[in-house]
């Protein structure tokens, strides 16, 4: 499991070659969700509900709600993560990301408070340092009866899990695409080329059942939904 | 989106402007627009290479490139493949292409007349 630096070294290489078109393809899986099931229930029976997808910008997701009359706000935070001006040094000199100045610019919503908040599997792709800053932000924002939906790996998916984007297709179903390599190239500002290779994200570390207590400890309850797939499903309401 | 009085103009990607923009026609911008941008019939345009920093109200919009800033759009917007938005939208349609970057929330306004 990769460290802070090594990620931000792989991600943004200096290039003076021609321009690479965006190479993504997309695996599809289709898998059933416990945990969407039972909180599909709260937006079939509310009249307008206030939801926060943390994860890939999903069109599917902005559609699925904005036909309902919902309002949808879309943020990727895994992406953000990957900011190379979050990068600060730790007593010891080791690279850590800076999370104050992460929580400065992201998940700032002053005058918004949420019904619903999907954090999908990001727990356990973000880095470790955010984790907990991240986890109180969402209890904050999140309305007191709110629900948040995060996603678990247990130990039999192994170390090199794939990192998925999350589509609503149906009150229990879901489609979940796994992030691909990718790159992209860009001019900056000094009119250098410069190419980001992003090859998904590595899961950085496997929560117990006693440590995703411990994450949430903080809010009102918590429902564990297991799956076949090794993924557990983890439902907290505020 | 086609402009309703035939007339389109461009900001060129070399082009630089910082102020208040508003007009009778549609607008394409591959350049870098800061400030706002009101064109309350007509539609506009960020091309690939453009980077806006702007508040825009506009009948439609289609991002190909860089927009900051939130989109009261009173027809439709358009998010394709290479956009990426950080801002509010508020428009009667949108349609959002994968790969689109969004951060921001999403209000649709209902017709009336529907």
């Amino acid at each position: 499991m990769s460290s802070v630096s090594q990620n931000f070294m792989k991600l943004f290489r200096s290039s003076s070659g021609p321009e690479v078109a965006p190479a993504q393809t997309f695996e599809k899986l289709t898998r059933r969700s416990s945990g969407l099931g039972e909180l599909s229930r709260m937006w079939e029976s509310l009249e307008t509900l206030c939801v926060l997808d943390l994860g890939s910008t999903s069109p599917g997701n902005i559609r699925y709600f904005t036909e309902r009359g919902h309002k949808i706000y879309s943020e990727d935070l895994l992406t953000a993560s990957t900011d190379p001006e979050l990068l600060s040094k730790d007593e010891q000199g080791h690279a850590v990301l800076d999370s104050r100045k992460f929580l400065a610019e992201n998940l700032v919503y002053p005058a918004a408070r949420f019904d619903v908040i999907f954090c999908w599997n990001l727990p356990d792709y973000l880095d470790e340092g955010l984790v907990k800053p991240v986890v109180g932000r969402l209890w904050s924002i999140l309305k007191p009866g709110g629900m948040l939906l995060a996603f678990f790996h247990t130990r039999d998916a192994g170390p090199d899990a794939p990192c998925h984007r999350f589509h609503i297709v149906g009150p229990d179903t879901l489609q979940m695409h796994k992030i691909e390599l990718r790159r992209e190239t860009r001019r900056g500002p000094t009119g250098a080329i410069h190419t980001a290779i992003s090859d998904g994200f590595q899961l950085q570390r496997v929560f117990n059942n006693r440590h995703i207590e411990t994450l949430f400890r903080d809010f009102a309850s918590i429902k564990f939904f297991l799956a076949r797939d090794s993924i557990r499903e983890v439902l907290v309401v505020r | 989106m086609g402009a309703p009085g035939g007339g389109l103009a461009q900001i060129g990607s070399s082009v630089v402007v910082k102020g208040e923009l508003s007009g009778s026609e549609d607008l394409f911008v591959d350049g870098h627009v800061e400030g706002t941008i009101a064109l309350k019939s007509n539609n506009l345009t960020v091309g690939p290479n453009g980077q806006v920093k702007a508040s825009v109200d506009a009948k439609g919009v289609i991002v190909q490139g860089k927009l900051e800033g939130n989109i009261q759009a009173s027809d439709r917007v358009e998010l394709r493949k290479s956009a990426s938005v950080t801002g509010d939208i508020a428009t009667q349609r949108i349609s959002i292409e994968e790969g689109a970057f969004l951060k921001g929330k999403v209000d649709i306004h209902r017709s009336d007349s529907k």
